[in-house]
């Protein structure tokens, strides 16, 4: 029972809390932004994959505050323990808020993280770690968990026995509107196991009698009526206890089992023409349900009370009709399990369309054997079991893609091998030629320019001449020292011509000194540009060429590292698949053959009452007939 | 007989309010079972990590990485049916997005809608969008934008809006 309440305290409190919704508002980090849309699609291997590997990056760089995720840190620490949460990971969901736990962080940030952390704890069934998780809480809680965090406080106090310590924080939560119903429920039931019986009903009636639309409160009001109904019937108010399963709603998950109780309850009170109303609305509904079952003996039962023998010996005789048949579909499912085909339909891949996949395998058509699997499939640990199988074949067909992209990749590095290999001695002969004649250029561009430099310090004009200028001043030269040999009077007539000659030309180089010195600047900068060109060009070379080297080496080790984890990994899923898919048949089967047993158990009961009702029916005829007329 | 009938029946009735559960022993089995699981899920995820980096590596080398992704503007009520991307005029990616996918977008989540090389230098991507419009009306849009691929991988962030949103149809970002 302590199990079944907290199973029950575990589901309200799934169906309360929603994990902080990612957001991506004023996003700078694209890849975190991938990791959103992953797990908003329920992807969460991929998201975790995205997001495992930004923080491993982030961790790494020097300077993190200049990586795009640190402006998301907080949210990302937080979502990938989400993440790993939603992916059925508790133990590194739990790693990772412990983390944040113990880092420097501010109050804010920690009591989220220590709610969280309690909240995974609760759910693995761990209620003293997750009370520790909580008295870690301290300073300022944020405005969005608050309620949330109280109403797990409250389930773990519950969970712990210690109801009177739930009861005072339950009272305080009556006016949340997001724990509308599950919080008036709870209170209620923790009242009832604090001994305050008079209270806890009163509780139970107004959680039973909460307005809401929304299904989940809707649920548990239900619910409540129910558990309130079940307590009327047990100290024999059977009035109440029919207000209480008249609240219950008639398309809920709990009309059928509302439906059943109230017949009893008038019944029990004596009144089994009233009875008759519940349980004939109920035998036209779903046969595999137990409910409707049980009220195709009920039904009968309460016509014999009533004396018409007659109708209540053909309704067992329908009965026994309806439990031959449904027990021959149990055993055919059985049989169906055991060739491997709930197993098959599960992996189905059009079922997991929708959140409602498990409803879904109930309505098709080739998987007859889950229709006696409702309440076995709604239970945690099954879902869990479920769920874990999916995972296991999700990961055995990543697995086997992978194995086979190993061999395309060596395909991929053998072609570019064969490609580059023979080309690239050619290609480096021709480079290492035209590298020298590069270098050979560049330290020309670099001498002119520190003649450059120099002369704007000290002005060399002769440097700045003309190919025509310097030809002229050599010639001149040369007709210098040609005079010196001629005779006096020809000489003075000889340098005076010379003498005008280079005048000329030394007026034209000062002259125009400053525009070819800027003009030679220009030039030199046209050079640079082309510098430029040719140094982009030569480093877009060796980036090529190293590219080129890189496209084929140093990846084997790596391929066969990976190859040989990917062949142990996927070894290992097998393994666990075939044992969890066995587990989950065996399990199934189990819940078959107990739904079998009461089958046979029924069976028997309406073979003894058609005979019963037959023989009753056969002596009341006969004192009708015997009766004075 | 008839009060043998209604113990049972009230046996039954109240067996309604125990939880559906498997047996221990299984639960213990399902328990262990799932700590293995979780290991293994584990390990698959280093692996994929370890795959992903090689594939990267390999498929994308970081001079001509180019990724495109695709979001939606904050609180866009348009219903994006599909994006076509072309790149120099070559078609890159052309994709019609489910409601899961539409969801998520408007989520805050961002799709990786393209990822391959191009050569460093100057490019032109050009970017359509069809979807319908809160009134119902088909929308279409499409438009050019220049962009320079240098040594470094190219990440392009891509994000839509309608035209009631007052933010520019395509916006290109870089990262």
């Amino acid at each position: 029972m302590a199990r079944s309440r907290h199973v029950l305290l575990s589901l309200a409190l799934a169906a309360t809390l929603t994990a902080r919704a990612a957001s991506a508002d004023d996003l700078k980090d694209l890849y975190f932004g991938e990791a959103i849309f992953e797990a908003a699609q329920g992807r969460y291997f991929e998201a975790l994959e995205r997001l495992d590997a930004e923080l491993a990056q982030h961790r790494r760089v020097d300077e993190p505050e200049r990586d795009a995720l640190h402006y998301h840190l907080a949210t990302a620490e937080f979502d990938v323990g989400d993440f790993e949460l939603d992916y059925r990971m508790h133990h590194r969901a739990g790693r990772a808020i412990k983390a944040v736990l113990e880092a420097n962080v501010d109050d804010v940030i920690r009591n989220e993280a220590a709610f969280r952390l309690a909240r995974i704890h609760f759910q693995k069934d761990q209620p003293e770690e997750a009370l520790q998780a909580l008295e870690r809480i301290h300073g300022k809680v944020p405005e969005a968990i608050r309620e949330d965090l109280e109403f797990l406080r409250a389930n773990v106090y519950s969970a712990l026995g210690r109801p009177a310590d739930a009861v005072p924080v339950l009272k305080k939560l009556q006016g949340a509107q997001n724990l509308r119903g599950f919080a008036a429920y709870n209170l209620g039931i923790a009242l009832l196991q604090a001994g305050h019986s008079p209270e806890a009903l009163q509780q139970l009636e107004q959680a039973g009698q909460v307005a809401s639309r929304d299904p989940a409160s809707a649920a548990i009001r239900d619910k409540s009526n129910m558990v309130l109904g079940r307590m009327m019937l047990e100290s024999a108010r059977f009035d109440r206890a029919q207000q209480s399963f008249d609240r219950v709603r008639l398309d809920g998950p709990y009309s059928n089992q509302a439906l059943l109780s109230a017949g009893w309850a008038d019944a029990s009170a004596g009144n089994y023409e009233r009875a008759l109303v519940p349980w004939r609305i109920l035998i036209d509904r779903d046969t595999t349900d137990s409910a409707v079952q049980e009220a195709r003996l009920a039904l009968p039962f309460a016509y014999g009370k009533l004396n018409v023998y007659g109708r209540a010996a053909l309704l067992y005789g329908q009965a026994l009709d309806s439990f031959g048949g449904e027990l021959d579909k149990v055993n055919a499912s059985i049989r169906s399990i055991r060739e491997g085909t709930f197993l098959k339909a599960l992996v189905r891949e059009e079922i997991h369309q929708d959140n409602n996949w498990v409803v879904r395998l109930r309505m098709l058509p080739d998987a007859p054997e889950t229709f006696y699997l409702t309440s076995l499939m709604a239970s945690h640990d099954f879902q869990t079991a479920l769920h874990n199988y999916l995972d296991l074949e999700d990961l055995h067909r990543k697995l086997v893609t992978w194995q086979g992209s190993f061999d395309a990749f060596d395909d991929l590095i053998r072609l570019r091998r064969a490609n580059y290999e023979p080309l690239l001695p050619e290609v480096d002969a021709q480079f290492r030629e035209l590298d020298s004649q590069m270098k050979l250029r560049v330290e020309q561009r670099n001498q002119l320019r520190k003649r450059l430099q120099d002369i704007l310090t000290a002005p060399r004009p002769e440097l700045l001449a003309t190919a025509d200028e310097r030809i002229a001043l050599e010639r001149i030269r040369h007709v210098e020292k040609a005079i010196a040999g001629v005779s006096e009077e020809q000489r003075a007539q000889l340098q005076e011509r010379v003498q005008h000659l280079k005048g000329v030309l030394i007026w034209t180089l000062r002259t125009e000194y400053p525009q070819r010195l800027t003009q030679a600047h220009k030039d030199l900068r046209e050079l640079q540009r082309h510098i430029d060109v040719l140094t982009a060009q030569y480093e877009s070379f060796v980036r090529t060429r190293q590219a080129a080297v890189h496209s084929y080496v140093g990846y084997d080790a790596p391929i066969s590292r990976l190859r040989t984890h990917v062949g142990s990994a996927l070894e290992q899923v097998d393994m666990l698949e075939a044992r969890q898919g066995a587990l989950i048949e065996t399990v199934a089967i189990n819940e078959l053959k107990a739904r079998a047993e009461r089958l046979e158990a029924y069976q028997s009961q309406a073979r003894y009452a058609v005979a019963d009702s037959y023989d009753r029916a056969t002596k009341a005829q006969a004192e009708a007939a015997g009766a004075p007329q | 007989m008839s009060r043998a009938i209604l113990v049972v029946l009230l046996c039954l009735v109240a067996g309604v309010f125990a939880p559906a559960r498997a047996e221990d022993t299984y639960r213990q089995q399902m328990k262990g079972l799932d700590e293995q699981v979780q290991e293994v899920k584990s390990d698959v995820l280093s692996i994929a990590a370890e795959l992903n980096q090689l594939q990267e590596r390999l498929l994308y080398p970081s001079d001509s990485h180019l990724a495109v992704f695709v979001a939606l503007s904050k609180g866009e009520t348009l219903r994006l049916d599909a994006v076509q991307i072309r790149i120099d005029g070559q078609p890159a990616a052309n994709y019609i997005y489910s409601f899961k996918e539409l969801e998520a977008l408007q989520k805050g989540g961002v799709q990786r809608i393209y990822t391959g090389n191009i050569a460093t230098g100057e490019h032109a991507i050009e970017i359509s969008l069809n979807g319908k419009l809160a009134n119902g009306k088909d929308y279409t849009y499409s438009q050019q934008f220049a962009f320079t691929k240098a040594v470094a991988p190219k990440l392009m962030g891509v994000t839509l809006a309608g035209p009631d949103s007052g933010q520019p149809a395509i916006e290109i970002g870089n990262w």
